[in-house]
């Protein structure tokens, strides 16, 4: 063999170039793209109302009211608050276990789901709604809506763990991704159900003009 | 002198260099599979703020969203000082928010055009002012479902 291509000269490739190659195009990567991942909190605005409609009514005892002002200091139903037991008033607050006057009203008892995997429940009418104020830091305001959603994911989890021995998150996990498509299909309903007896309800209220 | 240089000449053999490339294109494909194509050139500085609760963008789902950038310049001697937009790859007006994301939304195929929503990328340090104003802007347009684009993080200190 060794002789053979002596004999007939076929010249070799010189591949010492080839690490310069895959260097330039290493490096033609490295600046164009980035590892940062999309991830954020998603929300829903409210509808812009007409001058005319006025919005409906809500009563006093259902609105979690949050205020956050210029100073980052906040106001929970008109009394001092803390970032750090607010998502605890928030879980008192939603559910209202103790059928207090002064916490949210529940709707009759209902069904959520579908069969088999339907439970009864009483949804809370309760919302809560933050406001602040323009100069109101944004790192605060995403922390205290990250709290906010934070609550909400506990009282799924609860739920979902009392109803369905699974939590939440780890039934979104499920409907994502399962080993068969009826067990996804079935995570996906659960999912379903449980957003729909807790819903997550956190309004962007009307700037307040000052 | 030239005993000095027969000192140089007789140093030990030179690395084998062959498996060079190898290393260098794993590394390439690395990057290439682990990393996605910056889509604009930020005009202006982000640090996204950090949240425990953030949710992941399914990839099929990349191409729905549509960035709204808010931060101060990075080039102050250009744009100013100020916390200023930038829609795609210029900066903008809170005015042009509305109008910008219309377009967008009716650039994507029909139908994903309802599960459009605007990624609203700030900086931490900003105020939330200007967040409320594009916000307005949004719901002026019908543009209703947003995210607040932060890093995720295990534990807030």
């Amino acid at each position: 063999m060794a002789r053979r291509r002596e004999r007939k000269g076929i010249p070799e490739i010189n591949s010492g170039s080839m690490a310069d190659i895959a260097f330039l195009l290493l490096i033609f990567f490295l600046v164009t793209t980035t590892m940062d991942q999309e991830t954020g909190l998603p929300r829903e605005l409210p509808r812009k109302m007409d001058e005319e409609t006025k919005p409906p009514p809500v009563k006093e005892r259902n609105v979690l009211l949050v205020y956050v002002n210029r100073n980052n200091d906040l106001l929970v139903n008109n009394e001092y608050g803390d970032i750090s037991t607010l998502k605890q008033r928030v879980k008192e607050f939603i559910p209202n276990k103790t059928n207090k006057d002064n916490l949210p009203e529940k709707d009759a008892p209902e069904s959520f789901g579908e069969e088999p995997n339907d439970f009864v429940f009483q949804k809370s009418k309760g919302i809560v709604a933050l406001q602040n104020d323009r100069l109101t830091s944004y790192s605060m305001y995403i922390q205290v809506q990250d709290v906010l959603t934070q609550a909400f994911n506990e009282m799924r989890n609860e739920l979902a763990l009392a109803k369905y021995g699974q939590s939440f998150a780890e039934l979104e996990a499920l409907s994502n991704k399962a080993s068969t498509e009826d067990l996804q299909e079935e995570a996906e309903t659960k999912v379903r159900a449980i957003q729909k007896a807790i819903p997550m309800a956190i309004s962007e209220a009307e700037p307040v003009k000052y | 002198m030239s005993r000095f240089r027969k000192g140089g000449k007789k140093g030990g053999p030179g690395i084998n260099t062959a498996s060079l490339p190898d290393i260098v294109f794993m590394l390439l494909f690395f990057f290439m599979v682990a990393t996605r194509m910056r889509e604009v050139t930020l005009k202006v500085k982000i640090t996204k703020p950090e949240a425990t609760q953030a949710v992941k963008i399914a990839a099929e789902d990349r191409n729905k969203i549509i960035n709204v950038y808010v931060g101060k310049p990075t080039k102050p001697s250009v744009h100013g000082t100020a916390v200023r937009l930038q829609l795609n790859d210029a900066i903008a007006d809170i005015r042009d928010v509305g109008p910008f994301a219309l377009e967008e939304i009716g650039k994507l195929p029909e139908m994903d055009q309802k599960r459009a929503f605007v990624s609203i990328k700030a900086d931490e340090d900003i105020s939330t002012g200007i967040i409320t104003d594009i916000k307005e802007e949004l719901r002026e347009v019908d543009a209703l479902k947003i995210q607040y684009g932060t890093r995720k993080t295990a534990v807030l200190d």
